[in-house]
């Protein structure tokens, strides 16, 4: 590699590092605890999630209180709102039932019900306040909506820009050098260099992986409008010109799910989508369905019943870009694998943090000896150059 | 101590191997325990521990 060609590879190294650090750190800082959301949850306030016996809220076994039963019983405690979504689990009888004012109101305006299929019980609402909510919110868009989550997208790009280019220039610098060498008696800088090598070579696999679904996350809400007004409005292209449905005219939802489940007999809804929102047409319950194995299990298929009659108009496979959203969503958030796989993510968490940081601490220490100096010093493998 | 073997140049194949082998288990990791689970997941968990236990072998061993 000539030093031409190390100089461009750096530049682009230095800037694109530059520009998403500062967020890089905020990422990660809020993303380790956001690893261990669920086992946090259960340790502070929400008891709720903890001792509830009985039949997956997603199955359809006896004993399960009718969803029908379950949504009167929110809607007769929140008098003027409508739902918006139904959610199920596949461990406990948990189910939520978010509703707002309107079918097309803002997230922001939502109630999430947690409720009991098992007894008919409410539980209680979804807490909106609280540590681990400011984080997510923080982590997802930095409370700025749509444009905050393209724009922290766009700094995981560029992430992504600075792997690659310092896994170009590991090669020169580790010339004359062997794998894991780490010199950490001899400079301060000398020692970050090592462990900003080190550290960013191993975990490069990772942070890769972990940096590119998050773009692909960032970019969920383009990418659901995308098939919502693309694949969805194909598969229920007959109602196009009928005015909404409107709430009043909703139909059962236990007489839709039951059509699904006879087209489908193996597959558990994970949600349901109500009409006039995000993930419906205007007058369909969109009725989510998981894979029947591991690997399949994140892809869901939509089935879309006729909400005032209850029965089925499509059901159809999601197009490629809703399936890979669908994929990078457990591949950024760890939380496919046990405990031990979210112990392992926050531990390569970590190291993206120190990789951080020393590229910071390396970039600030010599800025006033020039990129010459820079360059010489990947070139050498941070030999010491004297001075000009 | 080890001065002249250090100052050996290396080839881009030579530099890449270690990181290589380490990248590719790691993208095997992050697959397995999405594809299956109990074997799956303990493969995952041996395959995603190598960057950790890398640097842990490189501060015992490649200190100087």
């Amino acid at each position: 590699m000539t030093r031409d060609t190390i100089r461009v590879w750096y530049l682009v190294h230095r800037w694109t590092s530059l520009i998403c650090t500062l967020f890089l750190l905020m990422l990660c800082a809020t993303g380790l605890p956001l690893i261990f959301h669920d086992e946090i949850d259960l340790l502070s306030g929400e008891p709720d999630r903890v001792a509830t016996a009985g039949a997956p809220s997603s199955s359809d076994a006896a004993g399960l209180k009718p969803l029908d039963t379950m949504l009167a019983k929110v809607l007769a405690n929140e008098p003027g709102q409508v739902p918006v979504f139904m959610a199920f689990d596949n461990e406990t009888p948990l189910m939520t039932i978010t509703t707002a004012p309107r079918p097309d109101s803002r997230a922001a305006d939502m109630t999430v019900h947690v409720l009991n299929r098992a007894t008919g019980e409410m539980t209680g609402r979804e807490s909106e306040e609280g540590a681990m909510h400011f984080l997510l919110q923080l982590h997802t868009d930095m409370f700025l909506g749509l444009p905050g989550m393209l724009f922290l997208g766009l700094m995981g790009f560029l992430f992504f820009l600075s792997l690659v280019s310092g896994a170009v220039l590991y090669a020169p610098f580790m010339r004359k050098l062997k794998f894991g060498t780490l010199r950490v008696s001899r400079s301060e800088r000398l020692r970050q260099m090592d462990y900003h090598n080190l550290l960013g070579i191993v975990a490069l696999a990772w942070m890769s992986v972990v940096g590119l679904t998050g773009v692909i996350n960032a970019a969920a809400t383009p990418l659901r409008q995308m098939w919502q007004m693309g694949e969805l409005a194909e598969m229920t292209r007959t109602y196009a010109g009928q005015p909404p449905l409107p709430p009043s005219r909703y139909g059962s939802i236990d007489k839709a799910m039951a059509a699904v489940r006879q087209e489908r007999p193996g597959n558990s809804p994970q949600f349901i989508g109500f009409p006039g929102g995000a993930f419906s047409s205007k007058h369909h319950y969109a009725i989510f369905l998981q894979g029947t194995t591991k690997l399949t299990e994140h892809v869901l298929t939509p089935a879309l019943v006729d909400a005032e009659r209850g029965v089925l108009t499509d059901i159809r496979q999601m197009p490629w870009y809703m399936v890979g959203l669908s994929y990078s969503q457990p591949l950024h958030f760890g939380d496919y694998g046990g405990l031990p796989l979210k112990i392992l993510w926050a531990a390569l968490d970590l190291f993206t943090l120190h990789v951080l940081w020393t590229g910071l601490l390396l970039w600030q220490g010599k800025r006033r000896a020039g990129t010459d100096a820079h360059v010489r010093e990947v070139e050498t493998g941070g030999m010491p150059v004297p001075a000009e | 101590m080890t001065g002249r073997r250090e100052n050996r140049v290396r080839s881009a194949g030579a530099v890449f191997a270690a990181p290589l082998v380490i990248g590719v288990l790691s993208l095997f990791g992050l697959v397995a325990a999405l594809a299956g689970e109990g074997p799956a997941d303990w493969l995952s968990w041996a395959a995603l521990a190598l960057p950790v236990l890398a640097v842990a072998w490189a501060m015992q061993r490649r200190r100087s």
